[in-house]
């Protein structure tokens, strides 16, 4: 792996462990797995690349996808805590319909965005070179969202979402609706989602309707990564994992893909397979590992 | 205070596993009075204490806290007049928060959360004195897991969490059932501790009928979704276990001879 290689998966790492801090939330705090981010990702990204081609501010644009996003989640956890849909299929119901309305805002499956200006160009207007421009943008939204989501959660509202995944009937019985507390942490979650997103488009210069393909088991991937080599036994802990875990993945994907074996080298449209194998692999490992120690 | 008019609860209604519940239950219980509930297994007991915490809502009646109609709210909008131990003690407190944490959930029971911090520096001293009283040593491990506590420990916990914020009616729904028989009895003396203390409205389930006789003023016995005794007073004081197997043969007959298995 190249120096250059490795510096744009430590950039995807950080731009995409916005979106692994979303996955965090309601994957593991609020015990409700989410597929909506296959749809929110690219919903983002779509938002934020219509409204820069609108003539937008491009720091604007990233607020209304984060809204968008938001919104997503919203329907998500309203469909399931209000009209009782299974979590996973309302979120998939979610992100099904999104794919259709991602085309919608665009217009078409794609909306370019050369020549337009982006979050990058303030940071290469202070003479930072361009190819370090991502990283440290990236780097500074990522511990922005690090740092409000830790706050966030030491706060009594936070506490209650915490207590939502933990013990939903004890906090109930203290007061606290259950349903709106799903629905505002659900919405959050995809909110940070489609940031990312759109993020990675005026990155990239470009949105695009498949763009979100596989981002939740990358998410987990991340997820599990993360809490593997880096532990989650305090909240602060468990974030900072995920976002480690994330720049971990990415960069294992890296290497993974610059491998040869003979003859036989791994293609880009392989990473799903690896992701999914990664993922497999992660949890069963634990109950694999519970019954080898009972012999 | 507790106001209960004609209160219906059926399960399953229309279909083959029809179960009536709750069969017209009309009963006002007053400002302090401390009331033990038996009846056998299915006698409505757990679903009157449910209807009462918002659990569910019944099929027709009306319920009355504070002279207020409560019937329609949701749990979470009782919890303000209302805490709730339950038979697991796992189900009373949030394995993976600290024990300030969960203390701190409990001390905003029923109020508005907002954005300051969760745990706040001046409650610690107040949750370590309270901890004291308790007497297990938990006021030196604010900061361990409430997972890492003993199933007695966390009940205790709760019964302290419950009661930190005087509710206007507390509910124990056969809370100690699930202990060791020395822990229990330990949790029942706090919980009378308690109660005494806070002149706290009470209903307590129990499947003992020495408790049932020995604690508190009142004593209900639930049979088949229906109140079969209500002894207050005197009544009660006098009241033995013999007299009150005696009651329940003179009332529901040879029927309930499997019942008063159970029972004794």
């Amino acid at each position: 792996m190249t120096w250059y290689a490795a510096l744009g998966a430590v950039e995807q790492g950080l731009v995409y462990g916005i979106m692994v801090i979303g996955v965090y939330l309601t994957f593991r705090i609020l015990d409700f797995p989410d597929l909506t981010v296959d749809g929110s990702l690219p919903l983002g990204a779509s938002i934020s690349a219509v409204a820069i081609t609108h003539g937008v501010n491009p720091y604007l644009s990233l607020v209304i996808a984060l809204a968008g996003g938001f919104l997503a989640g919203m329907i998500t956890a309203i469909l399931n805590t209000k009209f009782k849909i299974l979590h996973l299929l309302a979120s998939i119901l979610t992100m099904i319909a999104l794919y259709s309305i991602n085309i919608r805002i665009m217009s078409g499956p794609n909306v370019a965005l050369l020549g337009q200006e982006t979050v990058f160009d303030a940071v290469i207007g202070f003479g930072v070179p361009a190819h370090l421009a991502g990283l440290i943008i990236f780097g500074i939204f990522a511990l922005i969202v690090l740092s409000f989501i830790i706050w966030f959660l030491g706060s009594e509202i936070g506490q209650a979402i915490l207590a939502v995944g933990d013990n939903p009937q004890m906090i109930r019985s203290l007061g606290v609706n259950t349903h709106t507390i799903i629905i505002l942490g659900v919405g959050l979650s995809n909110g940070l989602v489609a940031l990312s997103g759109a993020l990675v488009a005026q990155n990239q210069g470009a949105a695009d309707v498949g763009m979100g393909i596989g981002t939740i088991v990358a998410g987990l991937a991340s997820v599990i990564i993360g809490e593997t080599l880096f532990g989650c036994n305090t909240i602060a802990r468990a974030f900072i994992a995920a976002l480690l875990g994330s720049v971990v993945y990415r960069l294992a994907i890296a290497l993974a893909l610059g491998l040869e074996f003979g003859g036989f080298r791994f293609n880009p449209s392989d990473l799903n397979l690896i992701t999914a194998v990664l993922v497999i692999s992660a949890l069963i490992a634990p109950n694999l590992k519970k019954r080898l120690m009972q012999r | 205070m507790i106001g209960l008019n004609g209160i219906v609860k059926y399960f399953h209604r229309g279909s083959v596993n029809e179960v009536f519940a709750l069969d017209n239950i009309d009963l006002q219980i007053e400002e302090g009075d401390f009331v033990t509930v038996i009846g056998s297994n299915g006698a409505g007991k757990s679903t009157l204490l449910n209807c009462i915490a918002g659990g569910f809502f019944p099929d027709s009646g009306k319920i009355l806290i504070n002279s207020q109609d409560v019937t329609a709210w949701p749990e979470y909008k009782r919890a303000k007049l209302i805490s709730r131990v339950f038979q697991d003690p796992l189900l009373g407190t949030c394995p993976s928060a600290t024990i300030e944490q969960n203390m701190a959930l409990a001390s905003l029971r029923g109020k508005k959360r907002g954005l300051a911090r969760g745990v706040k520096s001046r409650d610690r001293d107040r949750f370590r004195e309270e901890l004291k009283q308790l007497g297990l040593g938990l006021d030196k491990r604010l900061l361990d897991k409430v997972g890492l506590l003993s199933g007695g420990q966390r009940q205790a916990l709760t019964m302290l969490m419950a009661t930190m914020l005087r509710p206007d009616v507390l509910l124990l729904d056969e809370h100690i059932a699930a202990l060791d028989p020395k822990t229990a009895n330990q949790i029942l003396l706090l919980t009378q501790e308690i109660v005494k203390q806070s002149k706290l409205t009470t209903l307590m389930i129990t499947h003992n009928m020495k408790h049932a006789i020995s604690f508190g003023n009142r004593l209900i016995m639930l049979h088949q979704g229906g109140i079969l005794l209500d002894l207050k007073g005197e009544e009660k004081k006098n009241l033995t276990v013999k007299d009150l197997l005696a009651q329940f043969y003179k009332t529901q007959g040879e029927e309930l001879a499997l019942d008063s298995l159970l029972l004794n």
